[in-house]
């Protein structure tokens, strides 16, 4: 058995974001292993030592996100890392990323590949489904347990409406992870040692049997601006009964929400 | 046929609100393009009704879909979206539009903008604008390449008032297993509208000090308003409510009319699921709590105090 975990280098979730033309100023910016990728590496890891088998992990992103891998991925117990920073790589848009990604995992044969439900920088939720799409395996979202045995997998995912479904199916699939599905553990000191000794593969868009083209982007992103901010706000204050029907009425009749 | 196809939703028989929300929108685009709008609905239901919100053509592929299956959803969604051969696909950011348009579109080959709070038409295209980084930036989403997929957050839009027309169904075939099967379904214990969908939201922190007092002061001010409940990180990690319930970067996205935050201090973590709410209500009892720089409206007081009246006072409204 085989395990892949993709993970995506992000901002770290409170760092200032300053707009700079299209997109944002990466100056400043500290870069972690996003929130949903972190429980997916540890799902990767559980799940490899259970089944005594090899986890790797695939990103694209440049060449700094080695150090976030380093630390974050490798040293917790994933054996190597496959990152792809051709340019066309960085620049391109969900489905470039997700062909991508989709031609790295299956030259690994990989039985089952984790996920993060979301990327917590553009908040898409759109990769994993297209890899899923792309090889032809079930995508299974927003998953609280996992569990493989004999080429099929059990795991429970949390739907709309809090409603939670047991589901079960074959092999390969992808599982994107959800809070609660495990807590990432932190990886000491010897793994952080070690960790410098893993590999990091490093395949061009060629070695994937890719192309500029193939995964030329189709979504544009322009006008980036910080969010129009809100009108100043009405503090009341004073004593509790004057305030809430202050309250009840302004909800009434200024803002007209009750 | 071209022109814009709504993905409408339904549940238990009757359409979600999304569906006219997005509908209603559709009209607005197609009329500015020129072009029509249509409806996709996947799964049972009496779909002619939609011609109310201003469907000129209803596209279904029938069948029971009660319990989410993507691939067959995204089959559907296929099925319909190469029958209408439209220009546009609008849907709602739900569980299934988030699982089944990435599949969608990667069948079609085009480009999907998600989560989007507008949508406009610029230069003859629709254009979507969407949060980024938690709602730290918004950016003008274009799909410069097939057919254009937008999901949308839900509330962003008004609902119109359905009218009495009838529009024309046209089943489309479509046939496909899921090799994925769903072995267990546990509802909610609780029925209220979904956090992402709620119009109004109740929502405490880790101040509430527990589970009991959560639900003696938070769960009533929600039932007598018809909200739906959410919470900090902090009061879900403390257990005081259920990890469905948590808003914030790591929970929920919501996007309701009316969001009130009751002992919450607005950490950026927070905010990144709340901050697009139309009115938002602060009760803390510090008044330099960063909540309240994004407030319409902050009670500086003991939430102990104010809930409860504040629930006296709207069950007194009737
Ligand atoms: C990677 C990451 C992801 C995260 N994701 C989320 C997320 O999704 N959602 C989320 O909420 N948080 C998230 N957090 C946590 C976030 O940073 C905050 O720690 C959390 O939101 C704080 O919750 P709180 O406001 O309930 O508690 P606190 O910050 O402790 O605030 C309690 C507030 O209650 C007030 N108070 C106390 N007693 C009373 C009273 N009697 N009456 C009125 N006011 C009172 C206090 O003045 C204070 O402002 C995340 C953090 C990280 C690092
Ligand atoms: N650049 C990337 N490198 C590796 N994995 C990615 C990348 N982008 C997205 N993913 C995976 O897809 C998930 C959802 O990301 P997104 O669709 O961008 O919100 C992430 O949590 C990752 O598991």
């Amino acid at each position: 058995m085989k395990i892949g975990v993709c993970v995506k280098i992000t901002p770290d979730t409170d760092t200032r974001i300053k707009i700079q033309g299209d997109g944002i100023d990466a100056n400043g910016i500290k870069w972690v292993v996003s929130p949903y990728d972190a429980l997916a590496v540890e799902e990767a890891i559980v799940t490899g030592e259970k089944h005594g088998a090899e986890v790797v992990s695939f990103t694209i992103g440049d060449e700094s996100t080695q150090a976030v891998l380093r630390g974050n991925v490798l040293a917790p117990g994933v054996a190597r890392s496959v990152v792809v920073s051709e340019a066309a790589a960085l620049k391109t848009d969900s489905l470039g990323r997700a062909r991508v990604l989709a031609a790295a995992i299956g030259r690994e044969a990989c039985d089952v590949v984790f996920c993060g439900k979301v990327g917590i920088d553009h908040d898409n939720a759109q990769v994993p489904a297209m890899v899923g799409e792309l090889l032809g395996w079930p995508v299974i979202s927003r998953v609280t347990t996992f569990s493989a045995e004999g080429g099929r997998f059990r795991a429970t995912r949390n739907v709309d409406g809090g409603v939670v479904e047991v589901v079960e199916g074959p092999l390969p699939a992808i599982m994107t992870a959800e809070r609660g599905l495990n807590t990432p553990r932190y990886a000491k000191l010897p793994q952080l040692t070690a960790a410098k000794k893993k590999p990091i593969d490093t395949p061009s868009l060629a070695d994937l049997g890719l192309s500029a083209d193939v995964i030329a982007p189709a979504v544009t992103m322009t006008a980036w601006d910080t969010p129009p901010p809100r009108p100043k706000g009405r503090i009341l204050q004073g004593d509790v009964d004057t305030v809430v029907d202050e309250l009840v009425r302004l909800l009434r009749e200024e803002a007209k929400v009750l | 046929m071209s022109g814009i196809l709504v993905v409408c939703e339904h549940e238990q028989g009757s359409f979600k609100k999304t569906a006219g929300e997005l509908l209603g929108k559709a009209v607005e685009l197609a009329r500015a393009l020129g072009t029509t709008v249509s409806a996709a609905v996947v799964g049972d239901v009496a779909a002619d009704a939609l011609g109310g919100w201003g469907a000129q053509q209803v596209y279904q592929v029938a069948g029971d879909f009660s319990s989410y299956s993507g691939t067959r959803t995204a089959a559907a969604l296929h099925a319909i979206a190469t029958a209408a051969a439209p220009d546009v696909i609008l849907a709602p950011a739900s569980y299934a539009g988030k699982d089944a348009l990435p599949r969608l579109v990667a069948r079609l080959g085009s480009g999907l903008g998600t989560e989007c709070t507008d949508l406009r038409v610029d230069g003859g295209v629709v254009v979507g604008r969407r949060p980024l980084y938690a709602g730290k930036a918004f950016a003008d989403v274009r799909v410069t390449r097939g057919v254009a997929v937008f999901s949308v957050r839900a509330n962003s839009f008004p609902v119109p008032a359905m009218g009495t027309g009838r529009a024309p169904v046209q089943t489309v075939a479509c046939t496909s297993v899921d090799p994925v099967v769903v072995v267990e379904r546990k509802a909610a214990e609780h029925k209220t509208a979904d956090l992402t969908e709620a119009e109004r939201i109740v929502s405490g922190g880790r101040s509430l000090k527990s589970a009991e007092s959560f639900d003696a002061v938070v769960r009533p001010l929600a039932a007598t308003l018809g909200a739906t409940v959410g919470a900090s990180r902090a009061a879900v990690d403390a257990g005081y409510a259920h990890h469905d319930e948590q808003v914030g970067q790591t929970g929920k996205t919501v996007n309701p009319t009316l969001y009130i935050a009751l002992g919450i201090s607005g950490a950026i973590q927070h905010l990144a699921g709340m901050r697009t709410s139309r009115v938002i209500v602060a009760v803390n009892k510090d008044a330099s709590a960063p909540i309240f720089e994004h407030a319409t409206y902050g009670v500086v007081g003991d939430l102990f105090e104010v809930a409860p009246k504040l629930a006296a006072a709207v069950a007194r409204l009737g």
